[in-house]
């Protein structure tokens, strides 16, 4: 137990300390996981023993799990079918090319066949673990490269079930132990004929679409009736730790199943709720895994032959990326997006690592080839986010529509007195109107697809991540008067306000929030003006309701202006004590019920802020004609509590 | 106070900050005021003067969604209130009418217990694309400006307001660079002498209070 709290604490502290550091100085958490692990590993402050990372990688490759049940809630069964073109065509391209060429070049060193083709069945495996969680953080899931890439892996993990059932065939040297493997290699269903194993994996996989289709949601919602919180997240749980245990005992790829039972939720009601009860699992193992990884490099190898390693690692790497260029090429990816591609798969993933150990166990790789490619594996995973971000800085800019080059010339020429970062859906139209009135704009996005379709309609837009300071500074943020921060993402919107705040200080900021607690935070970093994304749209629309209730369009309209008012007032005094929950709370509460007593007594005909002036009625009464009216009487609204108000 | 000072003719007007006061209000509406030749340099004229707050009501209220206690507490942190404007149609622009319904308001401005801005001393300045010849009996426009502010003063004593005669700028259209300047000149003179209290409201009872009639005479004795 102790052991287990102090292996806990070494991993935990290992991580804050660093991945905090590794994400400020932009190299992303991945990396900033596997520096932990360094830091922790043998050959590091030797906290953890190669031997216990090797045991924590084999636990944390759950979380690896975990996250392909999140990426099937993301993905209904639609979108899924949409793209069994680039899974099966382009993922089988990518493993069968990666296994042709890595297994020809280890033919002309000299390997046997066999040794040969496993070496590049298991070399083509991309690390999902990496990839994804690289791609999602710089918000590239949803793009091009982002699809793509996990179609190839998807189909990687669907290749794996067929290596482990070839490999065995494939066997050249003798081993002590005896052929039995572990792990994914280990099944009641290898003794059975083919038929009957197939019947076997297709009644599992039938089990989990059915169980997911007619059991879950009549199961959650009897969890849900609880009304126990963990009950929920202990049910998340069960049901993926379920699906890896069914497909373990069937022999398929458990991150496969879970994939599978999440795209059979992903339309249902409880899919936002299991994904937040598993997140945090995941993150957590994920991390873990990445630790692990860190702390199982062996440095001695790497020591003992370093031009063999590098060679190996430089080959692998190269090998890969030029096989995903050119099939993203083939598959009409454009260029930039191509080199997202190609980069976030060229390391060899976490799969490699089971398969490397099966190979040895059923004897058809000897050791001394095993232990560099294990080591080249887990430098690939290493070297991966470093290349993303020597990708990203360097090589994009140059491949987008718009070249770096003439970019910095350009910016410089106009000297814009408007940047709008994000210029997407949201910016876009700050920005054509502002070019509509002849002002100049400099766009700055990172989708580069949207550069193209923009481009086409003669509106010129910079690729580049706005919150790093180089890329404000070329964009002209010096000369510039005003920053538009427009980009969905609320933690990207911070990060852009905070760098512009630091070195641009003079700089007129606004920005776009999602809703009030974004608002809340843009307002404490010092934001000028905040501008909630759907607060305009919905309050038009509550209005036009009024109006088609029969309310005169004028009252209509005062009332949004009034509402717009107080609630905009109403979120800058809430940003001052959003760190006071109870004072927040009761604050929030007085506010509504002011606002509610004052746009009910202007419904009902009495002033509530200031019409006196066209309410004749007060005139009579002032003059005394007419007895002072029950409306009319109401006090200053803003200190009256409305019981009959809904907080 | 009035805003920070800047170059003189490329200031921006802006809306006064909450909680201006002062001796002197000056109420600006211009709704274009970027094309305006003339109430700009005024405008600009008396920017950043101790003691003189210049409140642009169309920056301040872009859709004229007007903020009745602000303007009301700019009222009263003021004795002297003064409207510059262009004549359109023989009174102000759209604005300051609204301003007008719904900032006096009644129990607080008139009416039984609306004496919040008596005694309080109230100035049009106005400019005008007609020459002062056209503001007569006989003229294109059949009456003095002074006759076509009627309302306006009715208005003013309604609340207990004094009003002075208007300080206006004729035939805007044909004044030459120089002719604005010299107005502009003269403008600031004008609310110098408001804010100072040399203006002896007593002599005033001319039909305009034009720059070139801005002499001692009108100045109040021993200012």
């Amino acid at each position: 137990m102790d052991s287990l709290f102090v292996q806990a604490f070494v991993y935990l502290a290992a991580a804050l300390v660093v991945v905090p550091i590794a994400k400020r100085l932009g190299l992303g958490s991945v990396l900033g996981y596997l520096l932990a692990g360094l830091l922790i590993g043998p050959w590091g402050l030797h906290l953890v023993g190669a031997e216990g990372g090797q045991d924590v990688m084999h636990f944390a490759e759950f979380g690896v799990v975990m996250m392909l049940f999140l990426v099937g809630l993301e993905l209904d069964p639609a979108t899924l079918w949409r793209l069994r073109g680039p899974i099966l065509g382009l993922g089988g391209l990518q493993v069968l090319g990666t296994a042709t060429v890595v297994a020809g070049i280890a033919l002309a060193l000299g390997l046997p066949w066999q040794q040969a083709v496993a070496l590049g069945l298991i070399l083509a495996m991309s690390s999902t673990a990496i990839a994804l969680q690289s791609l999602a953080e710089k918000g590239l899931m949803k793009s091009d490269a982002g699809q793509k890439s996990f179609a190839v892996l998807l189909f990687q993990d669907i290749a794996v079930i067929p290596m482990l059932a070839v490999f065995p065939l494939l066997a050249t040297v003798t081993v002590a132990g005896g052929g039995e493997g572990e792990g994914h290699g280990a099944s009641f269903v290898d003794h059975l004929p083919a038929w009957q194993h197939g019947a076997v994996v297709l009644g599992a996989i039938s089990a989990v679409v059915g169980a997911g289709r007619f059991l879950v949601r009549p199961a959650m919602r009897a969890v849900a009736q609880t009304g126990l919180r963990e009950m929920f997240t202990a049910a998340a749980l069960l049901l993926v730790i379920g699906v890896t245990l069914l497909m373990s005992l069937v022999g398929l790829s458990p991150a496969l199943g879970t994939f599978l039972a999440g795209v059979v939720l992903a339309n249902s009601e409880y899919r936002h709720e299991l994904e937040s009860d598993i997140e945090p699992f995941k993150g957590l193992l994920l991390g873990l895994f990445f630790i692990a990884v860190g702390a199982s490099i062996d440095f001695g190898l790497l020591l003992d032959g370093p031009v063999k390693i590098v060679g190996l690692l430089v080959g692998v790497i190269g090998v890969k990326i030029g096989l995903l260029l050119a099939l993203g090429r083939a598959f009409g990816a454009r260029r930039d997006q191509g080199a997202i591609l190609a980069v976030a798969l060229c390391q060899v993933g976490e799969f490699a690592f089971v398969l490397f150990s099966f190979a040895g166990q059923s004897g058809v790789l000897p050791d001394d080839i095993i232990r560099p490619m294990v080591a080249v594996t887990a430098l690939s995973m290493a070297a991966s986010p470093l290349l993303l971000a020597v990708n990203e800085r360097f090589v994009l800019p140059r491949l987008v529509t718009v070249k770096a080059e003439t970019r910095e010339s350009d910016v410089e020429d106009e000297h814009n007195p408007v940047i709008v970062a994000g210029y997407g859906r949201f910016g876009q139209i700050a920005g054509r109107f502002l070019r509509a009135n002849g002002i100049g704009v400099t766009g700055v996005d990172v989708d580069s697809e949207l550069m193209d379709v923009l481009g086409k309609f003669g509106q010129k837009v910079f690729y580049g991540d706005a919150s790093r300071l180089d890329l404000l500074r070329a964009a002209g943020a010096g000369t510039a008067k005003v920053l538009i921060v427009a980009v969905d993402q609320h933690a990207k919107a911070m990060e852009i306000v905070h760098t512009a705040r630091k070195h641009f200080p003079h700089l007129t900021i606004l920005a776009r929030a999602r809703g009030r607690t974004e608002a809340y935070e843009l307002i404490d970093a010092g934001v000028e003006e905040v501008y909630r994304e759907t607060f305009d749209t919905s309050l038009r629309v509550g209005a036009d309701a009024l109006r088609a209730l029969g309310v005169h369009a004028y009252v209509a309209l005062r009332g949004a202006r009034t509402f717009r008012r107080y609630d905009e007032q109403s979120v800058r005094e809430l940003a001052a004590l959003r760190n006071d929950q109870a004072k927040l709370v009761s604050t929030a509460r007085e506010r509504v019920s002011a606002l509610s007593t004052a746009l009910q007594a202007d419904l009902r005909g009495a002033h509530g802020f200031g019409d006196h002036a066209w309410d004749s009625e007060t005139i009579r009464e002032g003059l005394g004609l007419v007895p002072p009216s029950e409306a009319s009487a109401a006090p200053e609204p803003a200190h009256e509590p409305d019981a009959t108000t809904e907080a | 106070m009035s805003h920070g000072s800047g170059e003189r003719g490329t200031t921006r007007l802006r809306a006064a900050p909450r909680g201006a006061s002062g001796r002197v209000l000056v109420l600006v509406a211009h709704p274009a005021m970027h094309r305006s030749r003339v109430n700009r340099v005024l405008a600009s004229s008396i920017l950043g003067i101790e003691g003189v707050t210049v409140h642009d009501l169309y920056d301040a209220y872009p859709d004229f969604d007007i903020d009745v206690k602000r303007e009301q507490a700019l009222l009263l942190a003021h004795p002297i209130i003064v409207w510059q404007h262009p004549f359109y149609w023989y009174s102000t622009p759209a604005i300051l009418k609204e301003w007008q319904d719904l900032v006096l308001e009644f129990g607080w401005a008139y009416g039984p217990g609306g004496h919040a801005l008596n005694g309080k001393t109230f100035l049009s300045a106005i400019t005008t694309g007609g020459p002062d010849t056209a503001y007569q009996p006989g003229g294109y426009n059949r009456f003095t400006i002074r006759q076509l502010l009627a309302p306006i003063e009715q208005s003013m004593h309604l609340c207990g307001i004094r009003t002075l005669p208007p300080f206006v700028v004729h035939g805007s259209h044909r004044l030459t660079d120089a002719d604005i300047e010299h107005s502009a000149v003269g403008y600031r003179r004008v609310i110098e002498a408001l804010r100072d209290g040399r203006l002896d409201p007593d002599r005033l009872d001319g039909p305009s209070l034009a720059a070139a009639t801005l002499t001692d005479s009108i100045l109040a004795p021993g200012a």
